[in-house]
């Protein structure tokens, strides 16, 4: 490369840099603009998970400082914690079947609630929706699935002769995920769900007409052809929610399972990290389970829209 | 509109009636736990612990409740106490969330510059953090800025939630930019067009922010960062005292009505709004 190139090329360079940093100063009020949010959302959110990726290759246990060991935290992760593999098992059951169908069912309630007039639609939302945020409410599963023949379940099925001896439900480990995974369910029209029935209300009505002219000819296919296709930035949305919600779920699994739950029946990725964050201080392990737990959302939530993508076509 | 709502092109009679039965027996599965707390509530003792158990209050009385204020007030930190940092939560942790996230909301959605679609694309990434995957380097980022033991650590976070930022940056979207154009040539300043041009026309973001931030707030019970007991929560002094076992059900109980009724009510007065603020929340 003769040296005109490289000057020229270097004295290119210098000129973008030069123009980048015009183009920021005469931004400065967009920047100032943002400066707080931006600041605060690096600091609780982009730096903590960076620090989590880095920790997730060290030996930390808060006292002494982190000890670089290379994959040896995703080595022993992956093949030599047994109880990891039941939480991934665990969770995997419990997203696959809590996301999907509550992601579905929104659709679906949402859909089903939209036909009818504000005043029924408002209340049929509210109520779907009030699990979700009525806090602790789903302890009252706990009296509901009560052990002993106090329980509500346990006290009805006795009645009606169907089981003569009160079942476990939440220290049989064949029960509990299927008690968890119910509850669950039962408060997950959460954000996705309201941001359907938002979307159902705002599909421009001309497109009904026009579809009715075009031949469709009853509601499920105009679910299909027209409904679902205008609605697919919130379908998107949707799905972002119902990942997160159903590979996170910890607090009612906790409260309701134990922790830790009998035989590890209800331990998930959460709750695994939780152990060894919160009661082993294996900082650097827990941090490898974050990281692992983090990429495989990424990879769920990139699937989906993948899926997504062919709806109505 | 709600006119041309009500004559849908595409439906029979008979399939109303049954998508109604369909949502109704739904609607009355969902709300059944929640009639339970209500009745489990108001149940004196002796039928907290009937036996076989029944799912009505016969005999409704207070005493669940008398008993709570009872324990709260013996409890050697004052109740009032944990109800004013509550407050102090949820209030400054409103306020500066719904300030924030408008502000830089108002940027990402109307200006350009350079950095602009990253920042975008990070917090549409991080919607699907959970708090408990950063929450080990988030205690050491706390206890750098010293702020362990110190309500800072619960409300600062809490003014760049993403949800809420991703939310109201949506809505903003749709203000037409002749608007603000039209503003701009008339001599208004950034400052101006955003307060008086801007934030009024986000009204129903901007309550869907504050309802989103209350019920995570209000629900906080301060555990991870936060270990003197003179700066708990209210929720957490609660949940103390429901925590105690059975002898504590009918209190449990109150204390469960307590937590829910709130954020529930608060979201039947503003339902209309957050509906209008979800209907723009989708992602291309």
């Amino acid at each position: 490369m003769s040296v005109e190139v490289k000057t020229a090329k270097k004295s290119i360079f210098r000129y973008n840099i030069r123009e980048k940093i015009n183009e920021i100063k005469s931004n400065r009020v967009s920047y100032f603009f943002l400066a707080p949010y931006a600041i605060i959302f690096i600091l609780f959110t982009v730096i903590p998970v960076l620090i989590s990726i880095a920790l997730s290759f060290t030996y930390y246990n808060m006292l002494e400082p982190p000890k670089f060991i290379g994959l040896g935290n995703y080595i022993r992760l992956f093949l030599a914690d047994d109880v990891f593999l039941i939480a991934v098992k665990n969770t995997f059951v419990f997203a696959a079947i809590t996301g999907p169908f509550s992601y579905f069912l929104s659709l679906l309630l949402a859909w089903m609630i939209n036909e009818f007039r504000p005043v029924v639609r408002a209340i049929f939302t509210l109520l779907f929706y009030a699990p979700f945020i009525s806090g602790n409410a789903f302890m009252v599963w706990q009296i509901f699935f009560s052990s002993d023949a106090y329980g509500y379940l346990n006290s009805f099925l006795m009645n009606l002769n169907i089981i003569n001896s009160p079942i476990l439900w939440l220290e049989n480990p064949q029960w509990i995920m299927p008690v968890v995974i119910f509850v669950a369910m039962w408060m997950s029209f959460g954000t996705a769900f309201l941001a359907f029935i938002a979307g159902l209300q705002n599909i421009d009505p001309s497109l009904y007409e026009a579809g009715a002219i075009d031949g469709v000819k009853n509601r499920w296919q105009e679910l299909w052809y027209i409904t679902l296709p205008s609605m697919r930035p919130q379908l998107l949305f949707g799905a972002i929610m119902a990942i997160t919600q159903s590979f996170t779920a910890s607090g009612q699994v906790i409260a309701l399972a134990g922790f830790p739950s009998v035989d590890y029946a209800a331990r998930t990725v959460v709750t695994h990290l939780i152990d060894y964050g919160n009661v082993r201080f294996e900082m650097g392990y827990a941090a490898t389970i974050a990281t692992v737990l983090f990429f495989t959302m990424i990879i769920a939530q990139r699937i989906v829209q993948k899926i997504l993508s062919k709806v109505g076509e | 509109m709600t006119h041309t709502r009500n004559k849908k092109i595409n439906r029979s009679t008979a399939g109303n009636v049954f998508l109604f039965i369909v949502l109704g027996l739904g609607a009355a599965f969902m709300a059944l736990p929640i009639i339970f707390l209500v009745n489990q509530a108001f149940k004196p003792i002796n039928e907290l612990f009937l036996f076989p158990p029944q799912f009505f209050v016969r005999n409704p009385t207070l005493d669940n409740f008398r008993d709570l204020f009872i324990l709260m007030s013996e409890s050697w930190v004052p109740f009032t106490r944990y109800l004013t940092n509550s407050i102090i939560i949820v209030l400054f942790g409103t306020v500066g969330h719904i300030l924030f996230a408008s502000m830089g909301a108002y940027v990402i959605s109307k200006h350009k510059f350079p950095g602009r679609d990253f920042f975008n694309k990070l917090v549409v990434l991080s919607l699907m953090f959970a708090p408990q995957v950063t929450a080990i380097p988030n205690y050491l980022v706390m206890s750098k800025l010293g702020w362990i033991n110190n309500l800072l650590s619960v409300i600062v976070p809490a003014w760049a939630y993403s949800l809420g930022f991703f939310l109201m940056s949506r809505f903003m979207i749709q203000i037409p930019d002749s608007l603000i154009e039209a503003a701009k040539i008339d001599g208004a300043n950034e400052f101006y067009i955003f307060l008086r041009i801007v934030m009024p026309l986000v009204k129903p973001a901007w309550l869907t922010l504050m309802i989103l931030s209350f019920q995570m707030l209000w629900a906080d019970q301060g555990g991870r960062f936060i270990y003197i007991e003179a700066l708990k929560p209210l929720p957490y002094a609660l949940m103390q005292i429901s925590a105690a076992g059975i002898a504590r059900a009918g209190v449990a109980a109150a204390v469960g009505l307590i937590m829910a009724a709130v954020p529930i009510l608060l979201f039947v007065f503003n339902q209309s709004q957050i509906v209008e603020t979800m209907a723009t929340s989708g992602i291309d």
